[in-house]
């Protein structure tokens, strides 16, 4: 019994602001499916004993100092953005 | 107030700790720089950039959770929570989710009905937001043709404190605040500072019947940032809830925003998606594990906190419960204080000069303690010299003008002023033999039993003291140099 749907991809895809047609609709389903199934494989490995986890290194207490360095001026900050006012981003208005 | 009715309030608080530089990036977390001059790939979430943690962010943050008597986790993760909103730029806030940095916890506050525990439920680690500026009539979401983004704030730390739904009444909420920002601004934490954002509040309101014990349905005062704003929006929207179960209608669940101006709260536009946050651990950011001694160092190095400072205060110094609160609103008054005692000041009547005079001229200029002309030594030494007796307090408040204004000691305002009032019986004795000497005649007389002559040898006292003779001591003094 499959757990993706077309109502689950369609879900998610609204989620991810991603546009998607029929076809890719139930192209997703099925690779999505077969991600899970993969997934399922995982599930059957014996844990007992193994503790949870979080991440996949073997790394914890990783920070650096609260010292103030130079970040990007204002020009290049501002580079990539699609359209400026005010030396700020400008975004189309927002629905709230 | 309708009163069959029982209001419940849960708070979610948002407080900027107070480090140099952001949570992940080195970017500075300076109010009012002009926009977009502190950012950095990390906090735009250009690609291939990668956050590190600021460890002072976490070191407050454990403080705060210490504070509050909050449990550290001994694991602790960052997650991503997704959203798209422009002030987001990259599409997740970092914050915590199901291993949050401490969880329970309770502060006290000053109902109106007397002392009442609030229980906290978790304080979590976040990273702050950009800031929209919206374009177009009213400057309101959705009315406007265009929003401009400012990342300045983005990736500001932040302590996310969520209370039990414990209040039930607006006073109740308000008074939480108030204990809330005490206790941060009094360990460090942050400045609290609300017209810079540092203390940000959404709102959890709903209503039930009195010993209803289901919780009626809520609805969520979004971003507010004045406690006085807070208190207001939270008794409207208490009254419009109320209202609505009356006339026999349901509460909607929903995110609601407070318009200051028309003192009404309206429903935010929200899509019901976007409220699926599909938090997941962030893989870019390492587990954080708090050892027994980490936790130790750090409840040993917080400081005295409000409530146990105010109950000081009034022991020791015998300030009355008003006097010691107002001391306790800020750390920096109470240091004040604290250094005006330690040089000596009387403690009942350096509070006086401190709260009345020096505050009084702060605020009516507009200024903090922090940025007062009179240190608190200066101060004290005032406030001695008036208790000593070397100046009346009525010179004592002209001195004082004049240390608001130039910032000088009052030892040196009043020599070179010539104000200080002569109260050494020494001093007195010798100025009074000494014109006892210069005037043979009527102090044979008096000592003839001649007193009218009294009054000529005070007034000579007074000329040889330029005046500054304390008359009830020359009388007394002299009477005993001619008895
Ligand atoms: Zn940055």
């Amino acid at each position: 019994m499959p757990e993706i749907t077309e109502e689950t991809v369609k879900k998610i895809a609204r989620l991810a602001n991603l546009r998607m047609d029929p076809d890719e609709t139930a192209r997703f389903t099925e690779h999505l499916e077969k991600v899970l199934e993969y997934m399922r494989k995982l599930n059957q490995l014996d844990t007992t004993g193994i503790p949870q986890t979080a991440h996949v290194l073997p790394l914890q207490n990783v920070w650096r100092e609260d010292e103030v360095l130079p970040g990007l001026d204002r020009s290049e900050a501002l580079a990539g953005a699609p359209d400026v006012r005010d030396d700020c981003f400008r975004v189309p208005r927002i629905i709230e | 107030m309708d009163k069959n009715y029982e209001i419940v309030i849960g708070l979610e608080v948002h407080v900027e700790l107070a480090t140099d530089s952001k949570i992940f990036c080195h970017c500075p977390t300076l109010f009012g720089a002009p926009p977009n001059t502190q950012v950095c790939p990390v906090c735009l979430g250009l690609p291939g950039s990668l956050p590190v943690l600021n460890r002072q962010a976490l070191v407050l943050a454990m403080r705060a959770a210490l504070a509050l008597e909050s449990t550290l986790a001994e694991h602790t993760k960052f997650d991503r929570k997704n959203y798209f909103y422009p002030d987001l730029p990259k599409a997740y806030q970092i914050s915590q989710f199901d291993q949050p940095l401490a969880l329970g916890g309770s502060v006290e506050i000053a109902a109106p009905a007397g002392p009442k525990r609030i229980a906290i439920t978790r304080v979590h680690m976040e990273e702050d937001a950009g800031k929209l500026i919206h374009q177009g009539a009213g400057g309101r979401l959705g009315t406007a043709g265009s929003s401009l983004v400012d990342y300045n704030r983005t990736g500001v730390p932040l302590i996310e404190i969520v209370s039990e739904p414990d209040l039930r009444s607006a006073d109740e909420a308000y008074a939480y605040l108030i204990a809330l920002k005490e206790i941060l601004q009094h360990t460090g934490i942050s400045d609290c500072n609300m017209e810079e954002g540092s203390l940000r509040c959404d709102a959890n309101i709903s209503v039930r019947l009195r010993g209803e014990q289901v919780l009626g349905t809520k609805a969520e005062l979004k971003n507010m940032n004045s406690f006085k704003h807070i208190r207001s929006a939270i008794e409207y929207e208490a009254r419009r809830q109320i209202r609505v179960l009356i006339e026999g209608g349901q509460v909607v669940q929903e995110s609601r925003l407070w318009d200051e101006e028309k003192d009404m709260s309206y429903p935010m536009r929200s899509k019901e998606e976007a409220h699926d946050y599909r938090y997941f651990p962030e893989p870019d950011l390492p587990v954080i594990t708090i050892t027994a001694e980490v936790r130790e160092a750090i409840r040993q190095s917080l400081p005295e906190l409000p409530q146990a400072r105010r109950q000081r205060f009034r022991q020791k110094y015998a300030l009355n419960e008003y006097n010691a609160g107002v001391l306790i609103s800020s750390r920096e008054l109470a240091d004040f204080f604290e250094s005006m005692v330690d040089c000596q000041a009387p403690a009942q009547a350096a509070c006086n000069w401190l709260t009345v005079e020096l505050l009084g001229k702060l605020n009516a200029e507009g200024r903090r303690i922090t940025q007062s002309p009179v240190s608190p030594e200066h101060l004290a030494e005032l406030v001695r010299m008036i208790e000593l007796g070397k100046i009346s307090g009525k010179i004592g408040k002209k001195v004082f003008a004049e240390m608001f204004q130039s910032g000088r000691a009052p030892e040196d305002i009043v020599a070179k002023q010539g104000l200080s009032q002569i109260s050494d019986p020494g001093v007195m004795r010798k100025m009074v033999d000494e014109v006892l000497a210069a005037h043979p005649g009527p102090t044979a007389e008096y000592r003839n039993g001649k007193t009218q002559t009294l009054g000529f040898l005070v007034g000579r006292v007074m000329q040889a003291s330029g005046g500054q003779a304390n008359p009830k001591l020359v009388n007394q003094i002299l009477k005993e140099r001619l008895g």
